[in-house]
């Protein structure tokens, strides 16, 4: 499938999901879709539903409750679909690793594609992220 | 029977969905790419929208437990379909050695069948959010609908012989100038592309999928192959509105010499309106739009009509 998998690298479609984030991260995501970086040149697109996403941004560190939360949604984003952790509370979980309801990091509940250490990690270290992300691909 | 196998092959390929499929998609590249440059960025390359389209083809369709199955995947294939027989007639009208039949009547209600099958697709979808979308798609297109209505019986009623055929509405403007000389049918033209702004579901009026507030609203419990058709619909119809346009207002499409540039200069003018007032308008609400509807555009609308009646 040599020609879909040629649209799949040219375009992809993210996601950005928010699992017990300060916010920090998430604002950096932001800026990064902004016209300044001009993502939209390598065909990535912010969509508004988990069922249109190929990237799922995943941001902070997964407290208790957001945990089912974390897995329903990955659940529901057709597969194919690649999972970046942005930040280091993402990665590792950060300054909240020590937490009373810190339940693991991300790649503890989901299989995760990236990782973006950073606190937050600036939108051109997310950029370099996905360009290695979509040399894995 | 050759006749018929030679209608299939003209809405199959030539000039119904394949071609209308590519040249839309080649015209959301324009879109984006102007929306870019308006935005001071670069943009994508042109094959773009291909790659998204190739892309969804590959992804798994999740459809949601509460979901009504054959709804929900059906109804945005009556839109494509719908979209299709549309571009065919407007096409083939234009060719005109084809003989074919070409009725405004049946432009208007299949024009109308795309936005019908969003909102009984997103019904479908057993999903509150997408119920929202579906209501609000309903309201407006209860809005858009009678100005647009009245704008196209404006362009109607300038021609003497007073015809719905498509073909006879071409000849006529070959023999007495474009319907845009007279000032009810630019008034009719400038009702037409605010109901086309509306009708393609596009900023200001892209309110049934607003992406901020009820989270791609109609569009929201499809993925994979479902949402290429919907994308692929809405591609095809920011390709067959302007051409039903041009038709209508601005003497048909020309496929010889200088009337090939022409054309291309008419619908090129005709989308970057569209997608210069996509890009400088905040999204409304659903109750803002309604009253835009019925208010101001319907009052011009209706002095267009009146013009026209009186002669001008």
């Amino acid at each position: 499938m040599g020609i879909t998998n040629w649209g799949f690298k040219k375009s992809l479609w993210v996601f950005h999901l928010n699992a017990g984030a300060c916010n920090n991260c998430d604002i950096e995501v932001l800026d990064c879709l902004c016209p300044k970086f001009d993502v939209e040149r390598f065909g990535i697109k912010l969509v508004g539903s988990v069922k249109h996403a190929d990237v799922l941004l995943v941001s902070g560190s997964c407290p208790r409750k957001v945990v089912p939360q974390l897995i329903e949604t990955y659940e529901q984003a057709p597969k194919p679909c690649a999972v970046v952790a942005i930040g280091s509370c993402g990665c590792t979980g950060g300054i909240f690793k020590d937490g009373y309801n810190f339940a693991g990091p991300v790649d503890k509940h989901i299989p995760v594609d990236a990782y973006i250490p950073g606190c937050p990690p600036r939108p051109e270290a997310i950029i370099g992220g996905i360009v290695k992300l979509m040399g894995k691909l | 029977m050759a006749s018929t196998l030679g209608l299939v092959l003209n809405y199959l390929i030539f000039p119904g969905l394949l071609f209308t499929a590519v040249f839309g998609l080649l015209t959301t590249w324009v879109d984006r790419k102007v929306s870019a440059r308006v935005q001071w960025r670069v943009g994508p390359p042109w094959y773009q929208p291909f790659a998204d389209v190739l892309k969804l083809l590959a992804k798994e369709i999740v459809i949601p437990a509460g979901a009504r199955r054959t709804g929900f995947l059906l109804a945005p294939l009556a839109g494509f379909a719908a979209v299709g027989v549309v571009s065919t007639m407007l096409w083939l009208a234009n060719m005109r050695g084809a003989g074919f039949v070409g009725d405004l009547i049946g432009v208007i209600y299949l024009l109308t069948i795309p936005s019908l099958g969003m909102i009984i697709g997103a019904s479908a979808s057993g999903n509150p959010l997408a119920s929202v979308g579906a209501s609000r798609e309903m309201k407006l297109v209860l809005a858009y609908e009678l100005p647009f209505v009245i704008a196209v019986f404006t362009a109607v009623t300038k021609i003497s012989p007073m015809t719905l055929k498509l073909e006879n509405i071409i000849a006529y403007q070959e023999m007495n100038g474009v319907l845009l000389g007279n000032l009810s049918c630019i008034i009719a033209f400038v009702v037409a592309i605010l109901c086309a702004q509306a009708k393609l579901t596009y900023p200001p009026f892209d309110i049934p999928e607003a992406e901020t507030e009820i989270m791609d609203g109609t569009h929201m419990e499809y993925s994979g192959a479902a949402l290429a058709v919907v994308k692929v619909t809405q591609a095809m119809m920011l390709f067959t509105l302007p051409v039903f346009f041009i038709t209508l207002f601005w003497g048909g499409l020309q496929f010889t010499g200088w009337g090939l540039i022409y054309t291309i200069i008419k619908y090129v003018i005709i989308i970057t309106i569209i997608v210069l007032i996509k890009n400088t308008n905040p999204r409304v609400r659903i109750d803002q739009a309604v009253k835009f509807f019925w208010g101001p555009v319907t009052v011009l609308a209706i002095i267009g009509m009146v013009l026209a009646v009186v002669g001008l």
